[in-house]
């Protein structure tokens, strides 16, 4: 091959006339490179395949065994709870602070400030075990006038359970994340748009609410959607206050078997993996609605179909670059 | 005589260091079109921003149809508006922006109808009803469903003309409305403003479109450097200019 090369400054054959171009044969450029990665990929595949098979520890028949153990299931419900619940409290909460820090008020500002300085600086571990141990600071919890009287006093380990610390400790520490993806997504929206709402005689809630927000959604859904996942696993912290989520069941049956410890982190892994699936599904259909009147999301493909579509344009790339090329 | 829609007095406004009106004056009579004309920079589109209160004046006064613009005068004390006071009085002056500024994530009909609906409480229907005429008004019946994305710089602005005129206002602000447009769009959206024009609208207009200026303003200034340097019948300023730096600038635009 090499030996046929010829400067490429020269045509190798002048008197070669130039054939009509349906006569030209396009050759695409090569990729040996990508062959390498199949054979790297298709072996590791290959060996964890057959670990997967061959390897007894795995124990599959336990995994199946207890896939829709109770305990499990239970487990997933307080996973799904606790989760729910703290990205509800993470949302709202985030998107008040994102509005208080860009308030004209300095102090209304610098309090979310601070708080996000707290909730962020802090582990979120850390956190929990405070809430769990927040009987320690305050016996009981009263609500009445401030160094007046009060209405009514609740002791506070029945007020703060320990699903009670959890929600507070995961929804309070995502909030202040929260705040600041509400506020970059605010900051995105361009300023004609309040000039636009003013302009019309709506007043500042009323554009937050029908113009700004909705635009700011398409910055803020798609962290949002990763928060949701990561909490969804973060969740999973609350063993360390005695909460049986979906981690704390599966170490709950396993710590009565110790051999049972990978069949049983193996069924906790799928259901994880189930569950952020199924989470990012609607994340996309979130990203489609909140996506209406731009050009680029209106057109995006399902999540299905990215891969092949983006193999299709690469091909297409190929050739394209092949044609010019001659 | 009927009370000036728009009073300007020794008009100043300062970003900063920077003072971008240095004193303006001028009246715009119900029915009348202003067209401001001027160099970028002038403090054209300033002024047309602070008869809505989007810019806050630092001296001077400013009346929109008999109403100081930002604050209650008791006395001898001008109180500062609230937020919603303010609000309410934008209700009666629709502003058009050079980059549109529609609402991108509603259709075209639900840009007209958001105002007049959220902010003044009119009935959906009728609020549509109405819609539907605005859009024949400005030539884009049928366009209701498609999103501003879908449509081009002329029809976006025709569309933004529309959602301005929904709230029925008393007054019309155009902050260089063809100035963002392609050339051969620039057309269509002048001539929904002549039509505007010659329905009565009173309007202020701060543009570049000389033969506009000249075809529909009643009065015509010409802004530079935060003042007003001359100003009068545009047929007069533009034939006769009495100023070297309205001479200036006209050889350069026309």
């Amino acid at each position: 091959m090499t030996q046929k090369a010829v400067p490429l400054s020269k045509d190798p054959t002048p008197r070669d006339p130039m054939p009509a171009a349906e006569d030209l044969v396009v050759v695409p450029v090569r990729h040996p490179l990508r062959w390498v990665a199949v054979a790297v990929v298709a072996l590791l595949a290959a060996m964890l395949i057959h670990s997967l098979i061959v390897n007894p520890a795995w124990q599959w028949s336990y995994v199946q065994g207890y896939f829709t153990d109770h305990q499990i299931l239970s487990g997933i419900v307080v996973t799904l709870e606790l989760t729910g619940l703290a990205m509800l409290i993470g949302i709202v909460l985030g998107v008040i602070l994102a509005v208080m820090r860009m308030s004209p008020n300095p102090v209304v500002s610098t309090t979310a400030w601070a708080y996000a300085w707290f909730f962020r600086g802090t582990p979120v571990l850390v956190q929990l075990l405070f809430w769990y141990s927040f009987a320690y600071l305050f016996s009981n919890l009263s609500i009445g006038i401030p160094f007046g009287p009060t209405f009514h006093t609740w002791d506070t380990n029945s007020l703060i359970t320990p699903f009670v610390a959890g929600v507070l400790g995961l929804g309070l520490n995502e909030a202040a994340y929260m705040s600041e993806i509400a506020r970059a997504g605010l900051l995105s929206v361009n300023a004609g748009q309040h000039e636009a709402a003013a302009a019309l005689g709506m007043g500042r809630t009323l554009a937050l609410r029908r113009v700004i927000l909705p635009q700011a959604m398409r910055v803020i859904i798609p962290p949002t959607g990763n928060e949701t996942i990561s909490m969804l696993k973060t969740s999973s912290l609350v063993i360390v206050i005695g909460l049986n989520d979906l981690t704390g069941a599966a170490q709950t049956i396993y710590s009565q078997a110790t051999f049972l410890q990978i069949p049983l982190l193996v069924v906790a892994s799928i259901w994880y993996l189930i569950m952020t699936t199924i989470l990012s599904i609607g994340q996309y259909f979130l990203e489609r609605r909140f996506g209406r009147g731009t050009r680029r999301t209106t057109q995006q493909q399902r999540p299905g179909q990215r891969l092949l579509a983006k193999l299709r344009a690469q091909r297409h790339d190929d050739s394209a670059q092949a044609a010019a090329g001659v | 005589m009927s009370e000036p829609l728009v009073l300007a007095e020794g008009v100043r406004k300062s970003f900063g260091s920077v003072e971008v009106l240095c004193g303006i004056s001028l009246k715009v009579d119900p029915g009348q079109v202003l067209c401001i004309i001027g160099p970028s920079g002038s403090g054209k589109s300033t002024f047309i921003r602070c008869v809505n209160h989007l810019e806050k004046i630092d001296g001077g006064r400013l009346l929109v149809d008999g109403h100081l613009v930002g604050y209650r005068r008791a006395g001898n004390k001008l109180h500062e508006m609230r937020e919603s006071e303010i609000a309410k009085r934008r209700e009666d002056v629709g502003m058009v922006f050079q980059h549109f500024n529609l609402f991108p994530h509603m259709t075209v009909m639900q840009n007209l109808i958001e105002a007049p609906t959220k902010v003044k409480g009119v009935p959906k229907q009728q609020a549509i009803e109405e819609a539907r005429a605005l859009l024949k008004q400005v030539g884009l019946s049928g366009r209701e469903k498609a999103y501003p994305a879908e449509l081009s710089g002329g029809q976006q602005q025709r569309v933004a003309i529309a959602r301005a005129l929904a709230m029925k206002p008393k007054l019309m602000l155009f902050d260089e409305p063809t100035s963002a447009l392609d050339p051969e769009l620039v057309g269509e959206v002048l001539d929904v403003m002549k039509e505007l024009a010659k329905g009565g609208m009173t309007m202020v207009v701060g543009t570049h479109e000389m033969g506009f200026a000249r075809e529909v303003a009643d009065e015509m200034v010409f802004m530079d450097a935060g003042v007003v340097v001359e100003s009068g019948k545009p047929r007069e300023v533009l034939a006769n200019p009495q100023h070297e730096r309205t001479k200036a600038f006209l050889s350069k635009v026309l």
